[in-house]
């Protein structure tokens, strides 16, 4: 035997879908009705059954490997032939031996060559941090606690700031080596989306955000105050815009 | 793919790439195998990225996931009309298998409810697998499968309980052979 009820409001209720009204409304019907309540646990048990079994099924590396193949091949005269991006991408190289000499002898100004190439090393590092147990060395949302946790590791003032309000939670930071270089990694989370901000001094002028991404995550680099900042994510490009915003506002 | 320009194609990787894992996902389960969903999935993207121009902002997921769920039904009716007209595959209702003990309970409760969600008819395996892997909201599931939320309340419904009765059937089943 089946509630009349159910059909309309049951399902909504579990999902939480149901506006305020219509959820007290099922509520006080909940109170004498058996069979919605009975279902209602059913729903919940089968729910987490199909979590527990972990059924979600990644893309396999084959076919990213095969949208990447289709993306790649670039006709139109208006884009950068193939061959060309190459040599670009070989002389970008070459400048960023010399940047990165030059960086290192505090002598020649980076070039923005650079900052892509770092950019890329920098997502290849935020990949490595969601192993487990790789993400944070201090879990907190406490601005004061994680600035506590650089003191004396930092060669600079942390503008570590929680973002809870404006959707972005603070989830705590580490050090990370990215280049034989040290980073200090501020780590937000927003609606199952992992953010790290990669965040170190810099001698440069301040820039205006750059993007780019690379095998599907997003990156966005700006310069302000002379630190520098790079934050990456799996999530979309205008999410890491907002954050941007947020730290520099 | 050589309807885009490197401005576009940046703007592809950005928007649409991410959510790849989510297209491969739809598409196994629509099809229920993996090399099918493979070649679907990569066929979807390669529509999307054609089509991308015609894409102006809004939710990306929902738009690819539009796409690739077309895409997976035009395959279907292409390759295996009969699972589209059938309202409940008896052939696939699952059987219990003997497992070897030395799978984990949770091997072989996972495998259990392959089948069961496999023994679905399309339609409804496809609003059970965005509401419980996508997370996907009411609204978010009526604009990928231009349902009106109220089918899609009432499909999930259909669906869940075909479900459990799927499960708990063969759950008696079971019970009643080791007797």
């Amino acid at each position: 035997m089946r509630c009349d009820f159910a059909d309309s409001l049951l399902q909504g209720y579990f999902d939480r879908e149901l506006s305020t009204a219509s959820a007290a409304e099922f509520e006080r019907h909940l109170q004498h009705c058996v069979h919605c309540s009975v279902e209602l646990v059913d729903m919940d048990l089968l729910s987490e059954r199909l979590q527990l079994a972990r059924l979600y099924e990644a893309a396999p590396a084959s076919l990213r490997k095969k949208i990447y193949a289709d993306l790649r091949p670039v006709a139109p005269a208006t884009a950068m032939s193939r061959p060309l991006l190459w040599h670009w991408l070989a002389a970008a190289a070459a400048l960023l031996l010399l940047a990165i000499a030059g960086w290192k002898m505090n002598s020649v100004p980076r070039t923005d060559d650079y900052q892509v190439e770092l950019a890329e090393e920098i997502v290849d590092a935020h990949v490595h941090s969601l192993q487990p147990g790789h993400l944070t060395s201090i879990s907190s949302n406490d601005e004061q606690a994680v600035k506590g946790w650089f003191k004396g590791r930092l060669a600079f003032t942390l503008p570590a700031r929680d973002f809870a309000n404006d959707g972005f939670a603070l989830q705590g930071a580490r050090l990370d080596v990215v280049e034989d270089r040290s980073f200090a990694v501020l780590v937000y989370a927003r609606a199952g989306h992992l953010f790290n901000v990669f965040i170190w001094p810099t001698r440069e002028r301040d820039t205006s955000p750059r993007l780019g991404s690379r095998q599907g995550y997003q990156w966005v680099d700006w310069r302000k105050g002379r630190i520098e900042f790079c934050a990456v994510s799996d999530a979309p490009t205008s999410d890491l815009q907002q954050l941007q915003r947020l730290f520099t506002n | 793919m050589d309807d885009l320009d490197a401005e576009d194609r940046l703007r592809f990787e950005q928007l649409v790439l991410p959510h790849v894992d989510a297209a491969f996902n739809l598409a196994r389960w629509l099809l229920r195998r993996r090399e099918d969903a493979e070649e679907v999935a990569q066929e979807a993207l390669l529509r999307a990225c054609r089509f991308f121009r015609g894409f102006h902002g809004g939710d990306a997921r929902a738009w690819l996931l539009q796409i690739v769920r077309n895409t997976c039904y035009s395959w279907l009716e292409k390759n295996r009309p009969r699972e589209l007209m059938v309202e409940f595959d008896e052939e696939l209702h699952p059987r219990p298998v003997a497992t070897p003990e030395s799978i984990a309970m949770a091997d072989e409760d996972r495998e259990r409810l392959t089948r069961a969600l496999e023994s679905l008819p399309p339609r409804f395996r496809e609003v059970l697998v965005l509401r419980e892997f996508e997370g996907c909201s009411y609204k978010e599931i009526a604009a990928i499968t231009l349902m009106p939320i109220g089918t899609v309340m009432s499909s999930l419904s259909r669906a869940r309980r075909q479900l459990y009765s799927v499960l708990t059937n063969s759950n008696h089943k079971e019970a009643a052979r080791e007797v």
